[in-house]
């Protein structure tokens, strides 16, 4: 009796991941608002002037997107875990480790990438210059999957919780200090024509660590919490 | 008697408990010796800094507290795994014990530290590289602390508690370098008030005596913390029973 | 199997000691212990569930029945004891790949249709491909709701459809806690139906319910919780 692919039970899970985020569409679109609205929110809050707004750009656009992440992440278990797809998932003959990855894949590319879609505009409303907009881009790539990955620990320990969502920033957001430092820093040298690729090693390494231990971790919490 | 055994010997609840109430003593007086030594050693014949006069004396709360809150976290995250691989029960008092511990070390380490910079740096609160990575420490035993207590049943949380640990132990090292890192970028190369190149005898003899004091002082702490923390656990035991009984 | 065993004030009761003794054994439970909090829901549980048995767990509210399933299944690891996995054949696969577990949640998806559903778990599982999704749905009597989201069906139609997974792999175990929840008359015939195939052919089913269950002339197999 063979038990099936690992493989093929996680392909599985990130096509029905999509197919149910495009049913329900609404959490395609909250990131991307709210990533707008806390970024315009800035410039009314400190000083639309230019040259501040240049300095504060980069650290602005990372900790929104870094917020914009958090955001989203409660939805990453949650709605298997109440209606007791979860369950499934653990009690299958699969790796749980794999069906963790694919999910939050999907959850990335349903809200992660699209923070990249409106990143240009927003660039160019911090006055961010042209030539670190691609810099800007790559470390969003690089560094949002971490964001995901690691968060999706935080969202696996507390996903049986009542009152889940406030201890999630704070187990979350102090692990997303590297993330924020290297990706932030890559920015700002780029717009002052400081090479980066010291940053962007960082960050590619931090996001294979991530890969290879975050949906181990999460498994784990995950049997843990749902004991 | 094999390993095994001596481990599974040391990790019951009942022989666990008396022998911790044997050792509090001994640790307790120790850590008073140590502290006093340490103290007089520290405030009255170590002579004042040639730059930053007596308010370099801080540095005997400080920096033992600093190492502490470090080391606090390692014994947790080790205990955590072995509550992990192992299921052992002492292992998660033992964490559970030592989180707010930790978590009040590095809370002075803290408040020591910005004290310290007030006559040094003319403020409270500089970012400098230590006192940030303190406080994302802080975060980290916050959050540890956090999750133990949100759990209903007790067991859960603890080994909810042991992966954040974990994580958090394979974080540390990269959150402390890319503070650092960060640190030099934006304020340049200063010499940060640990790096002494040399430090007098008179200053390092006190400063290794309350450092001792500190593991001391940790160490009575977990084991009364433990102790009652066992007893609540294993309130319908029949070991506790006998231990009340024979008060 | 003993009649009775009375340890620490609980009774573990279990009745009718008729399992056919040359039937291989599935799944044994020793010494199973379960505490909650405080409380001591059962201790020193040994059950033994043969192929082609009906077990059923009896007990009042909060006696452990849910508790005891998800132990047998994996999900709740047990205070004390262990539950294996018996397998006699040597190619035989792992408990996981070989129960069917359908508990309180139905962990079945409401933006999806019954069929999605069912593909979904087949993908999910792998394992040893049993009625196709259509003819399993036909089966449960929702030949006509194939297609519709789940979330415009009823509760017994959404729990009709967790049952379909039974047919779409099999399995040799399965568990069912309170399979009979908003089934209506006819529903319930053929669930009952379904396990007396799966019970005849060999399978075995350990489930709860408030309601007595007979299979033909049979009655199940009674393990008394809480008494």
């Amino acid at each position: 009796m063979s038990a099936g692919s690992p493989l093929g039970a996680a392909m599985a899970v990130l096509q029905r991941d999509l197919l149910l985020a495009i049913r329900t569409r609404r959490e395609l679109v909250n990131p991307i608002l709210f990533f707008v609205l806390v970024v315009s929110l800035f410039p009314l809050g400190v000083s639309p002037e230019q040259s501040l707004l240049r300095a504060l750009g980069p650290g602005v656009l990372w900790v929104a997107a870094l917020l914009a992440t958090l955001l989203s992440l409660d939805g990453l278990f949650r709605s298997d875990f109440e209606d007791g797809s979860l369950e499934q998932m653990l009690i299958s003959p699969q790796p749980l480790g794999m069906l963790v990855l694919a999910k939050i894949l999907a959850h990335w590319l349903v809200t992660g990438l699209p923070l990249l879609l409106v990143t240009p505009l927003l660039a160019t409303l911090l006055a961010l210059p042209d030539h670190a907009l691609p810099v800007l881009l790559t470390t969003l790539v690089l560094g949002t999957p971490v964001l995901s990955l690691v968060g999706a620990i935080g969202v696996a320990l507390t996903v049986g919780l009542r009152r889940g969502g406030a201890l999630l920033s704070l187990l979350v957001l102090p692990l997303y200090v590297p993330v924020l430092i290297f990706g932030s820093n890559a920015v700002s040298s780029a717009a002052a024509e400081i090479p980066v690729t010291g940053q962007l090693y960082m960050l590619g390494a931090m996001l294979a660590l991530a890969l290879t231990l975050a949906p181990i971790a999460a498994a784990a919490a995950l049997r843990i919490s749902l004991h | 008697m094999t390993i095994a055994r001596l481990f599974h010997q040391f990790g019951s609840p009942p022989h666990f408990y008396r022998l911790a109430g044997r050792m509090l003593p001994w640790f307790a007086t120790a850590c008073v010796a140590c502290l006093a030594a340490g103290l007089y050693g520290g405030l009255v014949l170590a002579p004042p800094d040639y730059q930053q006069g007596e308010s370099y004396r801080i540095i005997f709360i400080h920096v033992p507290s600093a190492w502490m809150s470090l080391f606090v976290y390692m014994v947790m995250a080790a205990c955590g795994a072995i509550v992990l691989i192992w299921r052992m029960k002492l292992a998660e008092v033992v964490a559970q014990a030592s989180a707010p511990i930790g978590a009040s070390f590095t809370f002075m380490a803290l408040v020591t530290g910005s004290l310290w910079g007030k006559p040094m740096w003319g403020t409270y609160w500089v970012w400098d590289a230590r006192l940030t990575s303190e406080l994302i420490l802080l975060f980290l035993y916050l959050g540890v602390i956090g999750l133990q207590s949100a759990y209903e049943d007790r067991r859960t949380g603890a080994r909810a508690a042991a992966v954040l640990a974990l994580v958090g132990v394979v974080n540390i090292p990269i959150i402390h370098y890319s503070v650092e890192w960060w640190n030099t970028l934006h304020q340049g190369p200063t010499v940060t008030k640990l790096d002494k190149p040399s430090i007098h005898l008179s200053m390092l003899v006190p400063l290794l005596l309350m450092a001792v004091a500190f593991k001391l002082y940790y160490a009575t702490l977990l084991l009364m913390r433990a102790r009652s923390d066992l007893l609540e656990r294993e309130r319908n035991a029949a070991w506790v029973r006998d231990e009340v009984a024979a008060r | 199997m003993t009649a009775r065993n009375q340890l620490d004030g609980i009774t573990l009761a279990s009745r009718e000691a008729r399992p056919p003794t040359t039937a291989p054994v599935l799944l044994e439970g020793r010494a199973l212990a379960c505490q909650r909090g405080e409380r001591m829901l059962f201790r020193g549980l040994d059950l033994t569930v043969h192929a082609g048995e009906l077990v059923q767990i009896h007990g009042p509210n909060g006696s452990g029945k849910t508790t005891l399933l998800r132990i047998l299944c994996g999900l709740t690891r047990p205070t004390e004891g262990e539950v294996r996995w018996v397998a006699e054949e040597p190619d035989a696969a792992g408990l996981e790949a070989d129960v069917h577990y359908v508990g309180h949640l139905a962990g079945v998806k409401l933006e999806l249709s019954p069929l999605e559903n069912l593909a979904f778990v087949a993908r999910l599982r792998g394992g040893r491909a049993g009625a196709s999704p259509r003819d399993a749905l036909a089966r449960l009597g929702l030949a006509a709701f194939e297609d519709e989201p789940l979330r415009t069906l009823s509760a017994g139609q959404r729990r009709r459809t967790a049952l379909a997974r039974l047919l779409t792999r099999v399995a040799r175990l399965w568990i069912l806690d309170e399979p009979f929840t908003s089934l209506d008359v006819e529903g319930t015939a053929t669930l009952v139906e379904l396990m007396d195939e799966h019970v005849a052919r060999g399978g075995a089913v350990i489930l709860t319910s408030h309601q007595p269950v007979r299979l033909g002339d049979r009655g199940p197999r009674m393990i008394e919780l809480g008494r």
